[in-house]
């Protein structure tokens, strides 16, 4: 068993987990942070990703215990007073959804690519998105929603 | 008040969705829930010697271990074929029974024989280690193309062959083809896919041992159906005591339309332990048994005139139904893939044969757009290839054979009411910018590069009814669907479907729908689907009919509504009721202009009377209250068309395909939420792409899928698409009130001929299959002169 004690959404979280809990169990099973999502065991669709001190990462396939010490933000933790994100008000707008499953990995990461780039182009956008799946929305709406995005922050 | 019906509004689902609070199927937890592994055959064919579960039963935290022999004891049904087909000489389809749990054989590599439930996952999954099946491995049959030679894998079922089925007439086609100046013939696999949803299948039990109700989570794209296939044909529990829910769900593209395995595995064994139960797959599990699409092999043979115009067509087909025959298993290489066979094209005589086969492989479904994908790639690369070998332009064989005059009586069954192809074509053509192809093909290749241009034109047959047509044909069920409108006495609307939204986007469209019919406001109106015990039995949502026909019951529930509360309102009003209209919420006497909001109707219907005085105002002989249900069975099926033209660039150094642009044209009659039906189109057009480009489901020859996980089977990213322009033209459909056709499917459809039409165009009219992946373009770039010359 390890004794993790991290900051998830602003909030201090003590607790002791087997030593191969996975973030995503942490998040999902103990902290009922639902929002993140398990789509793939492989590291591929993104569909787990939260920020970890401010950087995307896939939740899937981090250990808990590995980010000791650290700030989460999950979905949930993105929204602040009620009001959503600007990244989240972008999706809504731009339809950038559909079945919501890929939704908060998606919005996660493009939020990180905000961060890291601010007037991102079409291809700069896809390409940062490489590693988040989607199955609905043939990713154009997605696109369009991280542009509008880029233009409100 | 503006029309909702047309406008981009916004989705009601998105919030939820976005900050984290939807509620889909493994986000349930109850308390004192057990956990479900599943064991599962490693081999493709086998039988069953012995499973040995005394190891595992002794496992920490382990709850119990059932197997098929459990199963079988207890007489629980099996999974069922939806449609019943018959071969052309008349016989009826042969179909294997598929229990639940395989107590003496498995067929396929994922097949469950035996599931452990465990306090945790983590021991549930270390038990699951312990259980030792000992099997004796037979040769799997794996390859589509050697299947009727191959020795049966189900007892009493020759050759594997479920059907050999015939639609058309094999004597006029001969007759058309012995006209002919020219016989086109085309040889074509459409490759097997795996459908993808994101989220991939759970389900969570809860049975009550007081009241003896069992209620199902499920991930389901229809749950009432789910629920009469487990009660009926599986025996679990009576229909009354099972409550079936699919809550949020994360896409299904049809392969969350059957029952499967472990609902109704977990269902029985909920009862049977007590206690509550999780079962999540794991996606290599979702690889292994959810449905997968298409697995076709063709030989089509187009007979046409000199001048391009078509006589006859034949298409032979052998369809992969996988080991067992589910749901739409049998009718969508049938029925939804025979009468589409001919393509949006005046075509004087046609067959469809389909031999439908068992193999060793997981069961193959209806997938996005379902047979209609597979018929419409046959005809839409024969036409190209007729145009290649009549040296004719791709638009103008097509502009040639399309019909011009609605309803146009199509070949082998369809009476399509309405469409304008010529219109379609003509536009997608323009948008494009088709004539400016020479120009920029001339770029590439000054670059290197070789570019091709691919069209196709399409129509697809949606919305699948009317019910006593579909089970004249062998469906099961009735396809109508179900909606109850219902006022709450404060004015609110509920709007229950029988159809189901797994990102469609009903909450919204729906609510748009309902608003206009009512005058009631967009935010006032909720929308409820997805669970048994809300509303009424319904059909849930598969080829592209909720809109087209559940969207229709609304409208007819909500037609209902304002004749009760018309009547209503002339006594309110002292009036009679011809003596009144009913316009964006108000029930106005014409002369007077003395009117009542259908809220103010809505209460007084709740609260029909007053104080100090015996006066209602329902009229004689009307019931209380202001709610009504309506079932919708159409009189066709709808037939939403267009027309698509891909550009790629492929770099013959590497084999690498770069589709370069992508436009689409489609007619869906009229269009309740323009956003919303882009992104189905964006959706369907990705996924076409996949099925042209990258994606692949390869079995090797033992039966071992060896594309079992994201690592291997090549789902489409951001980066693979250019941003596709989509335009639209409108012809209403008449066989419904609000005009609609369905759009979910149509990308999925047009999609692959189109982008293969313009691979092959590249090539020089060579022929390579699905999906075009580098190393086959590659060595395609290697016969072409003109590369070589360069090359030399």
């Amino acid at each position: 068993m390890k004794k993790i004690s991290i900051e998830v959404n602003g909030k201090k979280v003590k607790k002791e987990v087997p030593d191969h809990t996975i973030l995503s169990v942490l998040l999902r099973d103990i902290l009922n942070l639902t929002g993140t999502h398990i789509g793939c065991d492989t590291s591929q669709c993104g569909a787990c990703v939260v920020h970890v001190d401010g950087k995307s990462i896939k939740s899937c396939t981090t250990l808990a215990a590995d980010i000791n010490g650290s700030k989460v933000t999950t979905i949930e933790g993105l929204s602040k007073n009620g009001k959503m994100h600007p990244m989240q008000e972008a999706f809504k707008k731009m339809h950038g959804l559909q079945c919501g499953f890929c939704t908060p990995g998606m919005v996660m990461s493009a939020v990180d690519l905000l961060k890291n780039n601010k007037k991102p182009s079409d291809t700069e956008i896809r390409d940062w998105l490489e590693g988040n799946i989607c199955r609905c929305t043939g990713y154009q709406n997605i696109v369009a929603a991280v542009k509008e995005a880029a233009s409100k922050m | 008040m503006a029309s909702l019906v047309g406008s981009r509004v916004e989705r009601k689902e998105d919030k939820r969705f976005l900050t984290g609070k939807g509620r889909y199927t493994a986000d349930i937890n109850l308390a004192n829930q057990t956990y479900a592994i599943f064991i599962r055959s490693p081999h493709a064919r086998a039988k069953i010697k012995k499973i040995d579960t005394s190891k595992a039963l002794k496992a920490s935290g382990v709850v119990e271990i059932l197997t098929g022999e459990d199963i079988a004891k207890d007489k629980i049904g099996g999974l069922i074929a939806g449609w019943a087909i018959r071969s052309e000489d008349g016989s009826e389809m042969k179909c294997p029974p598929n229990p639940p749990l395989a107590k003496d054989n498995v067929n396929f590599v994922g097949d469950p024989v035996a599931v452990v439930f465990a306090e945790t996952l983590d021991e549930a999954s270390a038990a699951a280690d312990l259980v030792k099946v000992d099997y004796k491995v037979l040769k799997a049959v794996a390859s589509l193309a050697d299947t009727m030679k191959s020795e049966a894998i189900h007892e009493g079922i020759e050759k594997n062959l479920c059907y050999d089925w015939l639609l058309g007439d094999r004597q006029k086609v001969k007759e058309a083809f012995d006209k002919a100046d020219k016989i086109i013939k085309l040889d074509i696999t459409n490759n097997r896919l795996i459908p993808n949803a994101m989220e991939p299948r759970a389900c969570v039990i809860d049975y009550n041992t007081a009241s003896e109700e069992i209620t199902c989570y499920t991930t389901s794209q229809n749950p009432h159906l789910s629920r009469l296939i487990m009660s009926a044909f599986g025996g679990v529990t009576p229909e009354n005591k099972l409550r079936v829910i699919a809550p949020d769900v994360g896409g299904g593209f049809g392969s969350k339309i059957n029952l499967y395995n472990e609902e109704i595995v977990c269902s029985w064994a909920s009862k049977k332990i007590e206690r509550p139960i999780k079962w999540v797959a794991e996606r290599t599990e979702s690889f292994l048994t959810d449905t997968h699409g298409r697995d076709h092999i063709t030989h089509a043979e187009l007979a046409v005139t000199n001048d391009g115009k078509f006589l006859g067509f034949k298409n032979e087909t052998i369809a992969n139904l996988g080991a067992y025959a589910r749901v739409f298993g049998t009718v969508t290489p049938t029925y939804l893939f025979g009468p589409c066979a001919t393509g949006v094209y005046i075509m004087p005589a046609a067959y469809s044969n389909v031999k439908a086969v068992y193999t060793n492989t997981a069961p193959v479904d209806a997938y996005r757009g379902a047979g209609r994908p597979e018929a419409t790639y046959t005809i839409e690369r024969i036409v190209d290839k007729a145009a290649l070998e009549l040296g004719m332009d791709p638009i103008e064989i097509r502009m040639k054979n399309f019909p011009t005059e609605f309803p146009f009586k199509q070949t082998l069954v369809h009476q399509v009411d309405s469409g304008d192809y010529v219109a379609g074509l003509e536009k997608a053509k323009q948008m494009s910018d088709y004539d400016g192809f020479a120009a920029r093909r001339k770029d590439s290749e000054s670059r290197g590069k070789l570019r091709g241009i691919g069209v196709t034109s399409y129509f697809e047959a949606c919305g699948i009814a009317p019910s006593p047509v579909v089970m004249m044909l062998g469906c099961g069920v009735g396809l109508w669907e179900s909606a109850e409108v219902r006022f709450n006495p404060t004015g609110q609307v509920t709007v229950y479907t029988g159809s189901h939204s797994h990102g469609q986007s009903h909450d919204t469209t729906f609510a748009q729908i309902a608003a206009d019919e009512l005058g009631v406001p967009f935010e006032n109106i909720d929308v409820v689907h997805g669970d048994t015990d809300k509303g009424t039995f319904g059909m849930g949502t598969y080829g592209s009919r909720s809109l087209t026909v559940g969207g229709i019951a609304i409208v007819n529930a909500c037609k209902k509504i304002i004749t009760k509360a018309k009547k209503v309102a002339a006594k309110m009003l002292e009036v009679s009721v011809d003596e009144i209209d009913f316009k964006d919420g108000e029930f106005v006497v014409t002369k007077s202009n003395k009117k009542k909001t259908i809220g103010e109707v809505a209460f007084a219907c709740y609260l029909p009377g007053v104080r100090d005085e015996v006066k209602s105002p329902l009229p004689e002989g009307e019931e209380p209250g202001l709610t009504e249900t309506a079932f919708f069975d159409p009189a066709n099926f709808s037939f939403p068309a267009g027309s698509h033209i891909a550009e790629v660039e492929i770099d013959p150094e590497t084999g690498e395909v770069k589709l370069d642009k992508y436009t689409a044209v489609d007619d869906f009659g009229t269009i309740v939420n323009p956003t919303i039906v882009e992104g189905q189109v964006h959706g369907g057009i990705a996924q076409g792409i996949g099925q042209a480009l990258t994606e692949n489901a390869e079995y090797d020859s033992t039966g071992q899928l060896i594309t079992a996980s994201y690592m291997d089977y090549t789902m489409p990213r951001a980066d693979n698409f250019p941003e596709f322009q989509l335009g639209f033209t409108c012809t209403k459909a008449t066989t419904n009130p609000l005009g609609v056709k369905g759009c979910g499917e149509a990308g999925a459809i047009a999609a692959p001929p189109t982008v293969m039409n313009a691979v092959i165009n590249a090539l020089d009219g060579q022929e390579i299959q699905m999906p075009a992946t580098a190393e086959k373009v590659w060595k395609a770039c290697k016969s072409i002169k003109k590369i070589n010359a360069k090359a030399a």
